[in-house]
């Protein structure tokens, strides 16, 4: 493998998001013409019907699939696909994207990651049922299991996590996109209602209907568009084994982090991320969850990530904050929407255009994705020039 | 001679108590006892696979040539449970089954089969397994005196611990106690009618019949096993019969268990064979639409018997239910309770590829690294080899869970929902919930043995998997 076919070649220009939340009065099409006509705009776009010559999209829950974006935006006689990928859905979606500009085939492309599942009616992720033994269970059951062992072994409890989503919800009050735009404390969490333990109702993100895009050219062509262009260091997917039937595995990491991380640090030449790296958005579906991609992403060592929650490493003010903008605790977590909106908040943070919530001279930022039972991670690095 | 080789019963492990039926809720009032409640996750089917397994317990199970299977309750009209025991119990695939339904009176019709078949050469082994959860009216009279529970027994021509002597029968044509296709509950006409010109009018006859065709009479009898529709009645025949109703009746539990229909004779029955001496002899009367009786004569072989999970055991495992509303919605009987029925349910097809692991219970083990794993694979987790599997049964087998997590957001009647990843002795690891058990009590690395359950109901049928739950 060639991890360096990637590294710097690929420019992100234009970027938009629409605001997430309950979008009970707008259309799959109003969330992405919202987002696209932001990005066209960033990256001055006057004409995508010329301009846009590929568009990549990720949804787990579109209606119609490649055609609610063609449709909506108006982009025909050019290639349309879409990828599914659990949570990682929209970073795999601009991992296609950076490909097809890599390696030379288009110059200018779109990445559009969306979904609506507010219109489905229901509060939680549908469980679709093939078979007995996949029911019932919920994905708060399914991101606890290692809860449990890794409380035992490294002396964490609910407090620890609690930190976490008083730390993501006041970020959340900094970011003008986000759908929960509200403070809480350690005492809230412990006395919410539990869903499923150890994560009460704060420790959950919501589902919520957002869309976000990415305007993607080859390094060669960003000055055309904009000065302060980012540049991909890294783009990642891995795979683990299911946990629920790995015969080997120890309930104190999710190996798919792991494994990416793996990747993308080679890919981005990184050797020491907790020094190298200034922020990250990771995936907080639950706050457990994002404690476990501390160390499973390297940015702790094993075991001490409570320390590091306690002495507010991961805070706006730390050193290397975490989820600037909220993380999915306050945006919701439309799932084709949500990597795509991090590479968004990474892209603002490096442009230094992140208003109260920016990180000064942040420079190389990180956004992760974890999915399934959960099987898949996608991470992308993204630097200046 | 042909007679019993094993046995064992399953008693469910809720209690609930008579107060709470009565509308007292912890109050007992003038209704004090309990009785046995099957689990939300229970019905005649798991049941009787939980007695079978007890009664299977240091057989080997490839012996068994056919498998009866008698209940009022089984949830579906139409297709056999006694093929999915067989499959649960993972006997062998040319296993005669039947079922035997439609009178209190099948767990000792069947018992008679399981005999006549020994006897004829037929069969060398058959396990009879009489399993019930009759549903009466909630708050009436009979769900007072209802209970659930499975009894099993091994009936063979060899090595029995005890003989089957004699048997007779009768048929009595009586409209008494009886569910039609529409009834949710059992009905049942006015009880001194039935009391006096059924049951106890059928029950001296077959009595006083077998006596004669055996030419043995009260006194040579330990003990009398037999129905009783309530508390009381069973005394009255006893004494009409000329046994002496405090010293030689079996105890009918209730109070404790309860009138557990089909199961109710065979589940006594474990429980006299539990206290007999070798060389004593049991008379055991059965009542339904007719009645049938049995003369026993107990052998040396009961007492390599002892120990094993039967009345006893089911009977010291228990848990308090004092909440009546949530035994209702343990049945669903709830106006409040979400629809369990819902959905599109489970693929015939997928459940016909997974059988083996589903009901039976297996496993895959790597020929090549010695790998144990589940759900089965094409491909080895450990050394990637291909198709080079051999089938292994993990339902007798213990565990203990490695993630242990309490889901409330999962629909449940009794939540939390306690699930886990169990590691199965050998190493796979299955994905389990752990059942009959409280929140406080599931602890990671806790012993536990698996147990066979009604996991949903999607699709209106009853769903079947294995569930985790502490070895008691």
């Amino acid at each position: 493998m060639n991890y360096d076919a990637i590294r710097d070649k690929v420019a992100i220009v234009g970027m938009g998001c629409c605001k997430f939340g309950e979008n009970w009065d707008k259309s799959p099409e109003d969330m992405i013409v919202e987002a696209a006509f932001e990005a066209y705009e960033d990256a001055g776009i006057e004409n995508p019907q010329q301009q846009i010559e590929a568009v990549f999209c990720g949804a787990v829950y579109p209606s119609k699939g490649t055609a609610e974006v063609a449709d909506a935006l108006k982009l025909f006689g050019r290639p349309v696909s879409m990828v599914q990928n659990y949570c990682a859905t929209g970073t795999d979606a601009l991992r296609f994207g950076i490909f097809s500009v890599a390696c030379g085939m288009y110059d200018t492309v779109m990445v559009v990651g969306f979904d609506k599942p507010k219109d489905r009616g229901v509060s939680g992720p549908s469980a679709v049922t093939t078979g007995v033994r996949s029911l019932p269970m919920t994905p708060a059951g399914w991101f606890s299991l290692c809860a449990s062992r890794y409380f035992e072994t490294y002396g964490a409890g609910r407090e620890d996590l609690a930190k976490i989503a008083v730390k993501n919800h006041h970020n959340g009050t900094l970011a003008p996109k986000s759908m929960l735009k509200k403070e809480i404390t350690v005492d809230d969490v412990l006395k919410a209602p539990i869903i499923s333990w150890p994560f009460g109702l704060y420790d959950c993100c919501a589902q919520s209907d957002g869309a976000a895009v990415a305007i993607l050219t080859k390094r060669e062509l960003a000055k055309s568009f904009r000065d302060d262009y980012v540049l991909f260091k890294a783009v990642t997917i891995a795979l683990g084994p299911n946990p629920q039937s790995d015969p080997s595995f120890d309930f104190l990491r999710w190996k798919p982090t792991v494994y990416a991380a793996q990747d993308a640090y080679k890919q981005a030449g990184i050797a020491n991320p907790s020094k190298e790296l200034d922020i990250a958005q990771v995936h907080d579906c639950f706050t457990l969850t994002e404690l476990l991609t501390y160390e499973d992403l390297g940015l702790s060592e094993k075991g001490a990530a409570k320390d590091h929650i306690a002495s507010g490493t991961f805070e706006l003010t730390g050193e290397l904050p975490v989820n600037t903008d909220g993380g999915l605790k306050t945006f919701g977590h439309p799932t084709g929407a949500t990597g795509v909106r991090m590479v968004y908040e990474n892209y603002k943070q490096l442009q230094g255009k992140a208003g109260e919530r920016q990180i000064k001279g942040a420079t190389t930022a990180l956004s992760h994705n974890l999915g399934g039972a959960p099987q898949t991670c996608g991470i992308t690095i993204v630097g200046m020039p | 001679m042909a007679g019993i080789r094993s046995y064992g019963a399953y008693v469910p492990m809720q209690r609930l108590s008579l107060g709470a039926i009565a509308g007292g809720g912890r109050k007992a009032g003038s209704s004090s006892g309990e009785r046995s409640v099957a689990y939300y996750d229970e019905d005649a089917a798991t049941m009787a696979v939980a007695a079978a397994t007890n009664c299977l317990e240091g057989f080997d199970r490839a012996q068994v040539d056919a498998v009866l299977f008698a209940s009022t309750s089984y949830p579906y009209r139409e297709k056999q449970a006694a093929s999915l025991v067989a499959k649960a119990l993972d006997l062998r695939r040319d296993v005669t089954t039947a079922d035997f339904s439609g009178s209190l009176r099948v767990g000792t019709s069947a018992l008679r089969s399981a005999v006549d078949a020994v006897k004829a050469g037929s069969a060398k082994n058959v396990l009879v397994v009489a399993s019930d959860c009759r549903q009466a009216t909630p708050r009436s009279a009979l769900e007072k005196s209802f209970g659930d529970g499975a009894a099993a027994f091994l009936i063979s021509n060899d090595a029995v611990a005890a003989t089957i002597d004699h048997q007779h029968s009768i048929a009595d044509e009586i409209i008494d106690v009886w569910r039609t296709e529409s009834d949710r509950f059992v009905k049942s006409w006015e009880d001194r009618f039935v009391v006096e010109h059924g049951y106890t009018a059928s029950m001296i006859e077959v009595i006083k019949g077998l006596c004669a065709k055996a030419g043995l009479t009260a006194k040579d009898f330990a003990k009398i096993v037999l129905y009783t529709p309530d508390a009381r009645s069973f005394a009255s025949v006893a004494k009409r019969t000329g046994f002496d109703a405090k010293t030689q009746v079996q105890d009918p539990l209730f109070g404790r268990l309860g009138n557990t229909g089909a199961a109710f004779v065979p589940m006594l029955l474990v429980a006299a064979l539990e206290e007999s001496k070798p060389g004593s002899k049991l008379l055991v009367a059965n009542y339904g639409d007719g009645a049938e009786a049995f003369a026993l004569s107990v052998g040396d072989g009961i007492t390599a018997l002892r120990g094993r999970r039967g009345m006893a055991w089911g009977l010291q495992r228990r848990n308090e239910l004092t909440d009546y509303d949530k035994y209702l919605s343990f049945r669903s009987l709830q106006a409040s309770d979400p629809d369990r029925r819902g959905g599109q349910g489970v693929s015939a097809t997928v459940h016909f590829r997974d059988r083996s692991e589903d009901i039976s219970f297996h496993g895959h083990k790597c020929k090549h690294c010695g790998t144990e794993q589940f759900p089965f694979q094409r491909v080895c987790f450990q050394c990637f080899k291909r198709d080079e599997f051999t089938e292994v049964r993990l339902s007798d087998r213990q565990g203990k869970p490695l993630s242990v997590t309490f889901d409330f957001f999962a629909g449940t009647p009794d939540p939390p929902l306690v699930v886990t990843v169990t590691e199965v002795e050998g190493g796979a690891r299955v994905y389990l919930q752990m059942t009959d058990v409280l929140p406080k009590e599931a602890k990671l690395d806790l012993p536990v043995e698996f147990t066979f359950r009604r996991i949903h109901e999607f699709g209106g049928t009853p769903n079947y998997f294995w569930k985790c739950t502490p070895i008691r």
